[in-house]
């Protein structure tokens, strides 16, 4: 099949979480899907689901009831878009991707509230959507289990001591061993990504299983940096609970990290699953618009080819993901130059304190879209009757404050399909 | 604690006066509220200046530079490189000034060549086409860093003490004497009194605050210049503009980078010195006639200097040039308190040399300066913050205890740890950024959003943390390096801020600490 031999529904221009849900979620509905996008962002990914554990961010307010979160930022924030996708939606959507992502070879935990997971740097990240793998490290802090946390000489990320260090104070029953990993003396660096896959081989598992069982004593759970199995992560944790006896779990770390290249994983093999066509190597170079079709110009390797679909999903990410870009005058937004609400000037884009309460202005910036998720320019009116935005692009929210990115990435994309596909049927489409 | 001479202020001129006294077996105490070159000291271009800015406006100052460029290369050759300069002018700056540039070089006694325009476009070829003249000095560059950590380094193997984090509170003064001084640890709030036969005020900016705690008035005005860091490195030599001294008219190589500036803005206090956007802007905009990349490049990092300016009237004729002040007070009737300021790096050593004539004349001391001729000693914790060492010694160490932690400039574990264990080890309870000031370490693109975690497991790995220090440092360190980022947040950085905003606060919630 070639992309440019027939007019597609949609185009989604992005594959970060915002479009890889929202091109699972366009296919799901029936229609025809073109996903542009190499998904590189998403390796950056912690494998956690937030929705909303922060607000006000001013107070540094954390929620436990994402949902009443949301609820309070609609009266607080209305034009926010979390508060635009609203709870329920949330909740509806949130759950058909983790669902999605189980499918795919990578389960998370069925949850209804946030939880409270232990990560490398020793904080508690508030979380929605926590991989199967991740969940007892959460239980086990709640309970104050006593857990055994296992270092890795050599993996430069991740200090299970500086973990004790700095939850001990709160966690007395936890305390940590430093193991070698299988083959690897006399090696410098080890990889999270190297021992993940050594990890699904039955040969290292099993020594690091027997370097690991005498040390466990009373601890009633065991904690990893996440390294346990690349794709197979389900059987490698399950075996090493069932050999060793209580529960496993791994602890997030730094980017770009083993979870990150799990989900880019799953989200992939979902979106195939629910009938997309990806485009992975190309880049939009272009989008033109006539009275009912977009013509986008798609750059690779090869060259220049155009293809054209009915509707296109936005879903380019900000300053990382390249779907905004600041000279030293302005924001812009380089695809489309699509209007950007932004500070006055770069006098006011970030506070002088790198960890100020409100946080930086310049993140609260990005495109201002109407009730059906259409950007608008600066008045309001829509640039294009099926130009859709969803995802961090969007303006007045700050995720990385409000630890907020996959909901706001993956309930956007649920809203403005649904808004799609509701004018899809309006216009006797599909 | 007692000691002959106390020194106030651990900047090039502090330090350097440190290794003179010592050398002339005069026991001294140095005290520094910060670090080491916290002030302008290390947050200046790292010029070796030949002179040749000067021959134009100021003849003794251009003498100066040369004589002490001269004495530096030859006894400190480790923290300086032989870069040369080149001076340009572009189409539309001050012909006369050009013609009349090599006749006052020669009677600064600077060697100059006259260079064929393609043959500098060949050697530099970020320079502006619009060039129309080019010569080339003997200008080079300096690691103030190291200078300073080596002259310190030097000292104390002589016996003399550094105290850092150490403010001075207080003189207590009786007759002509002051008698003691109170220094307050600022990580402790501890307060000890040092007795001390002559103290120097080496303050740098600060100067006129500490004259002003023992009832002396120094009339002196303060410049803020501020300083951009590119990316990459631009230009093998120091480029200067061929014009009167003015903005951003200084190009100099640093390592892998390069380093554009200055600004000059009149500020009335020391306490919120930051570089500021209108600044940076100005730097960009008027830097780019001499070096058309700088309007394009990828900047990492913004810095801002102080420059104290002694007015006519604080000096009581005991200034030997132009270039500095050295203030011996004795109309306020004091008999041991000297202040010595202003200045450039490249003469941080004759300064010391008057200073330290100053104090020993008083002190009865007739051993000589030797700092004309003892050549200064490379130290384990000078040299790390050369670029491009830490990489080799780490290639060479070999060592699976030792992973590289600073990708970016390539900076190992062992460098870490065993800087962090000198200072310990010197009594201080070290943090990451005077690591950093020690090394390479966050000095490149990612400014530690990176680094700085692994070097805090890296920390914890080998016992050296304790409690909650990891995350504290890491909050600290960002929070100093986030003063030199927000200036230059658009393009490629911009992003690289998002990242690092990212994972600190998205992912790992630091700001809710």
């Amino acid at each position: 099949m070639n992309s440019q031999d027939q007019l597609w529904d949609v185009a989604v221009v992005g594959a970060g979480i915002a479009g890889m849900s929202a091109a699972i979620f366009a296919a799901s509905k029936g229609l025809s899907v073109l996903h542009i996008g190499n998904g590189s962002g998403l390796v950056f990914g912690s494998g956690l689901l937030d929705v909303l554990a922060v607000h006000p961010v001013k107070d540094s307010t954390v929620h436990e009831d994402p949902w009443h979160g949301i609820e309070l930022l609609r009266k607080d924030e209305p034009s926010n878009p979390l508060a635009l996708v609203g709870p329920k939606a949330m909740e509806v959507a949130v759950n058909q991707i983790m669902e999605a992502l189980g499918k795919a070879g990578m389960p998370y935990e069925p949850s209804t509230t946030n939880h409270f997971v232990p990560t490398s740097m020793g904080t508690l990240k508030g979380t929605f959507g926590v991989p199967t793998t991740m969940t007892s490290g959460a239980k086990a802090f709640e309970n104050k289990w006593p857990t055994l946390l296992i270092e890795i000489r050599g993996l430069r990320e991740f200090s299970a001591a500086q973990m004790v260090h700095t939850m001990g104070d709160k966690w007395p029953g936890l305390r940590f061993e430093k193991i070698e990993f299988p083959d690897s003396k006399g090696v410098f660096e080890l990889y999270a990504t190297h021992l993940a896959t050594a990890l699904e081989t039955n040969k290292t598992r099993q020594a690091v299983i027997d370097i690991v069982r005498p040390l466990i004593g009373d601890a009633k759970a065991v904690g990893f940096p996440a390294i346990l199995g690349l794709s197979e992560s389900t059987a490698v944790h399950k075996a090493f609970e069932d050999a060793l006896g209580v529960p496993v779990f791994e602890i997030p770390t730094m980017p770009t990290s083993v979870p990150g290249l799990r989900l880019k994983h799953s989200f992939e093999v979902a979106a195939a699953a629910a009938g997309v066509f990806r485009r992975v190597q190309s880049v939009v170079t272009g989008v033109k618009f006539d009275n009912d079709i977009a013509t986008l110009t798609l750059q690779d390797a090869t060259g220049n080819q155009e293809v054209q679909a009915k509707a296109v999903i936005l879903a380019t990410g900000r300053f990382m993901g390249r779907g905004l870009f600041a000279d030293r005058e302005k924001v812009r937004e380089p695809l489309l130059d699509l209007f950007v609400e932004q500070p006055e000037s770069r006098e006011n884009w970030h506070s002088r304190d790198f960890f100020a309460k409100s946080g930086h202005a310049i993140n609260r910036c990005g495109l201002l879209v109407d009730s059906k998720w259409r950007p608008t320019d600066a008045f309001g009116a829509v640039v294009w009757p099926r130009l859709y935005a969803v995802g961090s692009i969007l303006a007045r929210q700050d995720w990385m404050r409000q630890k907020s990115g996959s909901g706001l990435a993956i309930g956007t994309a649920w809203a403005a399909v649904s808004a799609m596909s509701d004018d899809f049927g309006s216009i006797g489409g599909v | 604690m007692e000691t002959q001479v106390l020194i106030i202020g651990g900047g090039a001129t502090g330090t350097s006066i440190m290794r003179d006294l010592a050398l002339r077996g005069v026991d001294c105490i140095l005290v520094e509220q910060d670090d080491l070159n916290a002030g302008a000291s290390g947050r200046n271009h790292g010029l070796l200046h030949s002179g040749a800015r000067y021959v134009s406006n100021d003849h003794d100052a251009a003498v100066e530079c040369r004589i002490e460029g001269d004495i530096l290369k030859r006894l400190a050759g480790q923290t300086i490189q032989a870069t040369g300069g080149y001076f340009v002018a572009v189409q539309g700056d001050d012909e006369n000034f050009i013609a009349d540039f090599p006749g006052h070089c020669d009677r600064a006694g600077i060697s100059w060549k006259k260079i064929d325009l393609n043959e500098a476009f060949a050697n530099e070829p970020a320079i502006s086409r619009k060039a129309i003249a080019v010569y080339e000095v003997p200008d080079a560059s300096i690691d103030p860093f190291r200078l300073s950590l080596e002259s310190v380094a030097h000292a104390k193997a002589l016996g003399c003490r550094l105290l850092r984090r150490s403010q001075v509170v207080a003189f207590k003064r009786e007759g002509n004497r002051i008698t003691s001084t109170t220094v307050r640890d600022r990580v402790t709030g501890e307060e000890r009194e040092i007795v001390a036969d002559q103290i120097i005020n080496a303050a740098g900016a600060w100067a006129k605050i500490v004259a002003g705690l023992a009832n002396i008035h120094i009339d002196m005005l303060y410049s803020k210049g501020t300083l951009l860091i590119t990316h990459n490195r631009l230009a093998h030599r120091a480029i200067n503009r061929l014009r009167k001294p003015s903005n951003a008219d200084i190009l100099m190589p640093g390592g892998t980078v390069s380093i554009i500036g200055t600004t000059s803005v009149k500020i009335d206090n020391l306490d919120d010195v930051y570089p500021s956007i209108a600044e940076v802007d100005q730097i960009v905009e008027e830097s780019s006639a001499m070096v058309p990349d700088l309007a394009t490049v990828r900047y990492i990092r913004a810095y801002a200097g102080v420059r104290p300016l002694v007015g006519a009237s604080g000096g009581d004729g005991r200034s030997v040039s132009r270039g500095f002040a050295l203030l011996g007070h004795e109309e306020s009737g004091l008999q041991n308190f000297a202040t010595i300021t202003g200045g450039k790096l490249t003469t941080c050593r004759l300064m010391a040399e008057k200073a330290a004539d100053l104090v020993c004349e008083r002190l009865g001391v007739t051993t000589p300066c030797v700092t004309t001729s003892v050549p200064l000693p490379s130290a384990y914790e000078g040299r790390w913050t050369e670029p491009g060492h830490a990489p080799k010694a780490w290639m060479r160490s070999a060592n699976e205890d030792d992973p590289l932690i600073c990708e970016c400039e390539m900076v190992s574990g062992a460098v870490i740890r065993n800087l962090y264990n000198q200072l310990v080890k010197a009594g201080d309870n070290p943090t990451f950024t005077d690591i950093g000031l020690r090394s390479r370490v966050g000095k490149g693109a990612c400014q530690g959003a990176f680094c700085a975690v692994r070097a805090a497991a890296h920390l914890y790995q080998h016992g050296a943390f304790q409690g909650r220090k990891g995350l504290d440092q890491i909050v600290d360190f960002f929070d100093e390096r986030w003063g030199g980022q927000h200036g230059v947040l658009w393009g490629e950085q911009l992003a690289q801020a998002e990242l690092m905003e990212a994972l600190h606060c998205g992912l790992f919630g630091e700001e809710l600490k």
